[in-house]
């Protein structure tokens, strides 16, 4: 990538275009990478996302191509899915474990061609993929630095992206995939996102990236098309109950102590989960799982009053049994939301439950028991998120 | 003819809200609307093909998120969307900038008066107490300090309670906030005439006072109470027009059963022995119910629909000299492209927000003084705001449609009704201040929808056009809202209730009063509360 510096963070193919839109000059560290946190104001730009269009630097994105005879028969090994179902041009969300039936990490499988995979993850995961790879004819090599990204994401994002000359782009499904030309190299559209909006991501050689990046604003001006950072993606992620490796879950080879990692089924990831595939890793875990029991189920919580739950512990009868993961004020939804691990049997859809909330004002401490009810689905989830062909706005 | 359990009058955002609160405690409600849509002042409209204009009210942050929240507005397709920004333009050339980001606009302030940019941080620690004081009677209705009733000697006691929290220092600038013009309050933290102008506009918006007018200050921290998200302070747009708030309120109403009557203009609640029967429509249509709810200001309530006959004098009396004066005007313009202003860049981020081109204290006090020489005001104080900037669906792609809310123009000009000339004189001389400072501002125009307080009261019903449906004045807020006496919701006649603006606690589309009025109307029916409490402040 550009940005050669090896003594400070890496700076992505984009990072002359997002400097020059940073105004709040306020930076953080993606996977090594200079990330911004916000450009303008962190609300203007979650909104922005919800209702107009925007766009994210996703570059140091974790990417893994998987090529060769074998591809599909070793990701079916590696993942809990069935590839098979992941057809050409389609993408797929699912999760990877240890044989412990542990995650390691969730992320996106694209579908790029026969025999040719792209695998998108939070975690570096060379070192594990690689290992899963033993006997298997696949070529496996990590291709971060060789594609730059960008989210473009919102309820205009087509309009927009249609604007920059993507003819025919409001007939691509959700999880679809579309070539384009851009000046001569290839553009890959994706209808993906992290948002759970309309929305494409955007894969392009580094060296066009500018380039990219230049005609998209320009073309999609008129929908209203601005930056956003890293902070204003984890308001619309939680609002729409997204979970987020290292924040919601540890990946399993980080954890250290016993017990801190998780299996699919205490993500609420169970519908990822095919035990009907005769061998992948964890399967047996897994199954052992499915029959003795879960220890923790995820839960979306609607929380009472207007405080954020974040750290919060969960009672019930002023026991503790649960923890609060990720919290927000949903500033769409106007609701109060919290994802939270819970010990089994707690978190069944319309179980109420207590959330302990500390927050601080001038220095003065605050304790709230807030009521909260375990949701049966996010608070965040439009009709356009899936309509096809997708709405001008 | 069929009878309802309630009827509200007016299909406003506090009609519905109202009438939502009421549905869902199982009573079979009707809400009645004379024109043939729903909104009152919370209306979108397309008057020129593809764009949408917020007709009347324009912007959004009073409307209590308890009752976003409970009543599902989200689900029900309403989204506010915080717009930052906002600029006054001196006739010098340069500007007043308000930014969104703390130091940016620490700087800006700095740029015009270093003391002021640190004075400021006093002041909106100074405004932030009174909004404190005030955010928690929202949703509550105001005790009545003559009664000797349990229930209104407690709620005093909350009120006073909370009044001695304040402090001494507190008390003191809290009745300096209720009764101070917001010019002589001002001029207590800052020193810059723009930036005293900026701030201090909001104290006259749809006041019949200037802003040396004693009264003032409140009107100011009226706007400062509401919040986006918990930003107090914060305003936004509804997506697709204000008319949203009124549509989504409606689905909410629907769903808990509640029935829409358009096209039914009511002529006269109708009262039997002293209590509420229903309503005559203009049309000689009857519909019954021992609950009738006016959300019309209260001079329409008790000098128009209701009978003199059925009122004690009293409340006709207090019904008359309720202050609720025309001041206020409004362009809604369709625009060909993104106006540019003198001085400021297209894409600075002062532009999402609201314009304003009177640069000093006085020269808004002057715009006054053409309105108490009855007619409009030559040099008015306007807020400007092109939403399209933020929100994409009110015009198509690339063209804008811009909002401008004038201050001071007259219910009558020069004690006669408005005339076409008249009104294309109103007109011009708020195009005129506008593209003083934007070359191309009058080329972009397509098309011009301008309403005089004659319009905003032909269409929407509110007396005078005053689009607080009665001033916000000590006299006429809290316990002394509409009226002493009468400041509960209920009215004069058993089974007639009030729930518009203007009753506690005024307008500016909060859909308090409806919720508030509902709570008071299920505790007469012996009904469960519906109506969900206040967020704690804190």
């Amino acid at each position: 990538m550009a940005g050669a510096d090896e003594r400070m963070l890496l700076t992505t193919p984009f990072h002359s275009r997002v400097a020059a839109a940073c105004e709040t000059n306020c930076w953080g560290n993606w996977k090594g990478y200079t990330t911004p946190n916000s450009y303008i104001d962190v609300e203007l730009e979650y909104f922005a996302i919800r209702s107009t269009t925007g766009v994210f630097d996703l570059s140091p994105m974790g990417k893994y191509r998987v090529t060769g005879p074998d591809a599909e028969a070793y990701l079916n090994r590696l993942i809990t899915r069935d590839v098979s179902k992941i057809r050409e041009k389609r993408v797929g969300y699912t999760v990877w474990c240890d044989d412990e039936g542990q995650v390691l990490d969730d992320g996106t499988i694209f579908h790029l061609g026969p025999n040719d995979y792209r695998i998108c993850a939070y975690a570096r995961a060379i070192d594990w993929l690689l290992w899963s790879a033993e006997g298997f004819d696949v070529c496996v090599e990590e291709e971060t630095q060789n594609v730059a990204a960008l989210a473009v994401q919102g309820p205009t994002s087509c309009a927009a992206l249609m604007a920059m000359g993507l003819s025919g782009l409001d007939a691509l499904k959700p999880f679809g995939i579309e070539y384009f030309d851009f000046e001569g190299e290839q553009l890959m559209v994706s209808r993906t996102g992290f948002t759970g909006d309309l929305g494409y991501e955007l894969w392009i050689a580094p060296e066009k990236a500018e380039d990219l990046w230049d005609r998209l604003f320009a073309a999609g001006a008129p929908h209203i098309i601005k930056p956003f950072g890293m902070e204003a993606l984890e308001m619309a992620r939680i609002e729409t109950g997204f979970i987020q490796a290292g924040v919601d879950f540890i990946p399993a080879e980080e954890t250290i102590r016993q017990g801190r990692s998780r299996s699919p089924f205490e993500l609420g990831l169970d519908w990822l989960v095919d035990l009907n595939k005769p061998v992948f890793n964890g399967r047996k875990a897994l199954l052992d799982e499915k029959s003795r029991g879960s220890r923790y189920r995820f839960a979306i919580l609607d929380v009472a009053g207007n405080k954020p739950a974040n750290n919060s512990f969960i009672l019930k009868n002023g026991k503790q049994v649960g923890v609060v993961t990720s919290a927000a004020w949903c500033p769409t939804a106007k609701t109060n939301v919290a994802l939270a691990q819970l010990e089994m049997p707690h978190g069944a859809i319309g179980e109420e439950l207590v959330a302990e909330i500390y927050y601080q004002r001038e220095l003065h401490w605050t304790k709230v028991n807030a009521p909260c009810k375990v949701l049966e689905s996010p608070v965040f989830d439009p009709p356009r998120r899936r309509q096809t062909p997708a709405l001008p706005y | 003819m069929k009878k309802y359990d309630a009827i509200v009058i007016g299909a406003g955002h506090n009609g519905l809200t109202n009438g939502a609160y009421l549905a869902k405690a199982g009573l079979d409600v009707a809400v009645l609307e004379r024109n043939s849509y729903i909104g009152g002042a919370t209306v979108s409209r397309e008057l020129y093909e593809g764009w949408t204009y917020s007709n009347c009210s324009y912007v959004c942050s009073l409307l209590r998120p308890e009752l976003v929240r409970d009543l599902e507005l989200p689900r029900h397709g309403l989204q506010v969307v915080p717009y930052g920004g906002g600029v006054t333009f001196m006739r010098n050339g340069d500007y007043y900038g308000n930014f969104y980001d703390h130091e940016r606009q620490y700087r800006e302030m700095a740029r015009h008066s270093k003391r002021d940019a640190n004075a400021y941080e006093r002041y909106t620690a100074d405004v932030m107490k009174q909004t404190r004081l005030i955010r928690p009677f929202l949703l509550k209705t105001p005790p009545d300090p003559t009664s000797l009733k349990l229930r209104d000697l407690k709620d005093l006691m909350e009120y006073g309670k909370s009044f001695m929290d304040l402090g001494e220092a507190g008390l003191i600038d809290a009745l300096k906030f209720w009764t101070k013009s917001v010019g002589d309050f001002l001029d207590e933290y800052f020193e810059s005439d723009v930036i005293k102008a900026h701030l201090g506009g909001t104290g006259v918006i749809g006041t019949a006072l200037g802003v040396y007018s004693p009264g003032t200050a409140y009107v100011l921290l009226h706007h400062y109470m509401g919040d986006v998200d918990g930003n107090v302070g914060s305003w936004g747009f509804a997506r697709g027009g204000m008319g949203s708030v009124a549509e989504a309120l409606a689905k909410s109403f629907q769903g808990f059963g509640g029935e829409i009557i358009c096209d039914a203009d009511v002529d006269q609640i109708i009262v039997r022995n002293g209590k509420a029967r229903g309503v005559a429509l203009k049309n000689g249509t009857e519909l019954y119910a021992d609950t009738v709810v006016s959300n019309l200001d209260p001079k329409r309530t008790f000098l128009d629909v209701m009978d003199e006959k059925d009122l004690p004098g009293e409340v006709i009396k207090k019904a008359q000299n309720f202050k609720i004066r025309g001041s206020s005007g409004k362009l809604n313009i369709a625009l060909d492209g993104l106006p540019s202003f003198t001085g400021l860049d297209q894409g600075s981020p002062l532009m999402l927000g609201d314009y304003h081109f009177s640069d000093s204290l006085p020269r808004i006090e002057r715009a006054y003084d053409d309105w108490k020489d009855g007619t409009w005001s030559k040099d008015p104080y306007v807020d400007v705001l092109i939403p399209t900037q933020t929100d994409p669906t009110m015009a198509p792609p690339g063209k804008h449609m811009m909002t401008v809310f004038v201050q001071y123009c007259p219910p009558k000009v020069h004690g006669n009704d408005w005339t076409a000339e008249d009104k294309a004189g109103f007109e011009k001389s708020v195009i005129d201040q506008i593209a003083a400072h934007s070359p191309d501002f009058k080329d972009l125009i397509l098309h011009c929808e301008t309403r005089t307080p004659k319009e905003i009261e032909a269409e929407v019903g509110l007396t005078e056009g005053n689009i607080f449906q009665g001033e916000l004045t000590f006299d006429q807020l809290l316990f002394n809202r509409p009226f002493p006496g009468y400041a509960q919701y209920r009215g004069p006649v058993k089974g007639m209730y009030m729930c518009g603006s203007g009753t506690h606690p005024g307008g500016g589309v909060m859909a308090a009063p409806g919720a508030n009025a509902a709570r008071e109307i299920l505790r007469d029916l012996r009904k469960p509360n519906t109506v969900p409490e206040g967020y704690a402040d804190d």
